[in-house]
């Protein structure tokens, strides 16, 4: 060990407490307890419920993130990705009212187009940078910049909306629930629980830490690269296509700003989470956390008028930096 | 031999070009440089654009339009560079996506000797320009509270969205805040909400938490107002308050002729404004009409006695 590093270990309170590990959380208690303070509205069942159905679609994107960025890859085009698989899943579900009547069995066509995209999309993304041998950098940049113009030309610039009829029997996906939890609050969860499961439980995710750490070691090791990280963006483009399916009942329409920075929002979520950008190492429910909180910082700063509205993003800047200054300070150096 | 053969072939390839080029200088180019459709108004402005395109190159049969359109500042000028010194434009109808920034490049094709039409944000120089159309942003503002001061009689508890930190913003905020001041109609809050649906949802969701009590909301876009509503809906509090957005977007103007207690009226602020840019500047280039050199577009109040008049269900805005 350098001397360097002494102050930093003898500051260590005891050797059970790992700030990587907790350290997200620890932030996410300050957050909470900094709403409550600025206004106690913010602890209501209502604003919960609001703030945590609000994440749902970033906390999901970033389920699927965490596994693409723990692998070592980035996936730059999945708010895009959710705009055109948006703006698809509306023009056909409208384009099927007239033969087969507003009902369940257009939507459920609808659902099945957007998570066909989503796999196509992943497909597209995860064959270029294996058999492509391209950094997902840029092949992700490329498909973010053709999704989105997609979207644009199918909208004819303007905004594509929802059949009326459809929208009234779709819309509960979003603002209903069951016991006082909305549904995409439920889907987030059972997302994120089996993006544990397949994170920490199965080989699958343990190949991905292992590509993410070393990709020669890994294909020395005789694990199958390529099909581990295709299997990556597959999985970053069915959790679009989750995210989809409950997002466009919230407004019913889709349009070119539709989705605009998720990309950024789902790889802040992933990074604030303990998740490392450089790969090797992977958080899904750190992810999970750092989504919430995201979301939450938007909220407290709606909720108080104390701050000038100019100030915004120099807030969030702020909370995303201590957030993770207080995880990496000392967690970094093993 | 190759030698001659060369030249002859120099020769006849010349002669085959010349009355090409001789017809092509005929044509007179008009090059109309907007923003990219990043946001519903201008959707509609890129849409009222390519329709009013299709209608002059019909009708003025040696007029030739060029429209680009550019995500931001730095693109929007390369974009005017390329039409003075690549297409070679007789003419330029601009968007300026911000004033300060875009009045250099502007004077620039200004000074190559092109006639100039600046649409909706003024230079910060006006004497470069030959022709100004524009909304009147200070105008909407005040024509907004005014409608709200009349609905409300003069009281209540409101709260603003507002759009993109830009110019346009400040001025419709301003000029509304100076209409509503010395009535007893008290601002409970203001956020961005950056003229989209989905953060005039969110913004207007944690509103309707903080505020117990809220008789009015200006969202000053159709975009943020069609946000609104879903919150209010989702809160079942529509019976609580009035929504005035602005724009004319169709979904909007729709409301406002079937009487939606929501949407009680609607501030124009037309993305057509391009297009009568556009065809004033043509009609000027190929008929050499005199024109006035400033066309202001009022902020009409639209209500349900003349919504009809603003309803173009074909837009996609």
């Amino acid at each position: 060990m350098t001397p360097s590093v002494m102050p930093e270990a003898a500051r260590k309170p005891s050797s059970g407490f790992d700030l990587k590990l907790y350290g997200p959380f620890l932030a996410l208690a300050a957050l909470i307890v900094l709403g409550t303070i600025v206004n106690p509205v913010f602890l209501s069942p209502g604003n919960i419920g609001n703030v945590l159905t609000r994440t749902a679609f970033i906390g999901i994107i970033a389920v699927g993130a965490t596994f693409v960025i723990t692998a070592g890859g980035i996936d730059l085009s999945v708010g895009s990705l959710a705009a055109f698989a948006s703006g698809v899943m509306i023009v056909v579900m409208n384009a099927l009212v007239g033969s087969m009547g507003a009902g369940l069995p257009v939507i459920l066509v609808g659902v099945l187009v957007a998570l066909g995209l989503g796999l196509a999309a992943g497909l597209v993304n995860g064959l270029l940078v294996t058999k492509g041998r391209m950094e997902a950098f840029i092949v992700t940049l490329g498909t973010m910049g053709i999704f989105r113009s997609l979207v644009t030309y199918i909208a004819d610039g303007g905004t594509l909306s929802l059949n009326s009829e459809i929208r009234t029997i779709y819309r509960p996906v979003y603002y209903g629930g069951v016991f006082g939890i909305s549904y995409p609050i439920l889907a987030f969860a059972v997302v994120a629980l089996i993006g544990a499961l397949i994170m920490y439980r199965t080989r699958f995710g343990r190949y991905c830490a292992a590509i993410g750490s070393s990709e020669d070691v890994a294909r020395y090791s005789a694990i199958n690269v390529d099909r581990v990280k295709l299997l990556a963006f597959v999985l970053q483009g069915i959790c679009v296509a989750i995210a989809v399916v409950i997002y466009v009942p919230r407004l019913g329409s889709a349009s070119a700003t539709t989705g605009l920075l998720w990309e950024l929002e789902a790889i802040a979520a992933v990074i604030i989470g303990g998740t490392m950008l450089k790969g090797g190492y992977g958080r899904i429910w750190g992810t999970v956390v750092g989504a919430v909180m995201l979301t939450l910082i938007d909220n407290i700063l709606n909720l108080t008028g104390a701050i000038s509205v100019y100030l915004n993003g120099t807030i969030q800047g702020v909370i995303i930096i201590v957030a993770v200054l207080l995880q990496r300070g000392t967690a970094a150096r093993r | 031999m190759t030698f001659r053969f060369g030249l002859a072939a120099a020769l006849a390839a010349g002669l085959m070009v010349a009355p090409v080029a001789g017809w092509a200088q005929q044509k007179i180019k008009m090059g109309v440089s907007i923003p990219a459709a990043t946001h519903g108004w201008a959707g509609g402005l890129n849409w009222h654009a390519q329709q009013a395109e299709k209608r002059l190159e019909k009708q003025y049969p040696n007029l030739d339009v060029v429209i680009v359109t550019a995500r931001d500042v730095g693109r929007q000028a390369n974009d005017l560079e390329d039409l003075v010194s690549v297409q070679r434009i007789d003419a330029l109808v601009i968007l300026p996506f911000e004033s300060a920034p875009m009045t250099d490049p502007v004077r620039a094709v200004k000074q190559a000797g092109k006639f100039v039409t600046v649409v909706d944000r003024g230079l910060t120089d006006p004497s470069i320009q030959d022709l100004y159309v524009a909304g009147n942003n200070p105008q909407m503002g005040e024509v907004s509270a005014r409608f709200m001061k009349e609905k409300m009689g003069g009281k209540g508890d409101i709260v603003v969205l507002r759009g993109i930190p830009t110019v346009i913003d400040n001025q419709r905020v301003d000029a509304f805040m100076k209409e509503i001041e010395g009535t007893q109609i008290k601002v409970l809050g203001m956020q961005y909400a950056n003229w989209n649906r989905d953060d005039g949802f969110k913004v207007m969701q944690d509103f309707l938490s903080r505020f117990p009590k809220i008789d009015a909301v200006w969202a000053q876009d159709d975009d943020i107002a069609l946000g609104v509503i879903e919150a209010v809906k989702q809160a079942g509090r529509e019976k609580e308050m009035f929504i005035l957005g602005g724009a004319g977007m169709k979904d909007m103007i729709k409301r406002v002729m079937d009487k939606d207690v929501l949407v009680p009226a609607d501030v124009l602020y037309p993305p057509a404004m391009i297009a009568e840019a556009m065809e004033i500047t043509a009609k000027h280039l190929v008929e050499k009409a005199p024109i006035q050199k400033e066309y202001i577009i009022e902020a009409t109040l639209v209500t349900p006695e003349n919504a009809a008049k603003y309803y173009y269900p074909d837009s996609p805005f």
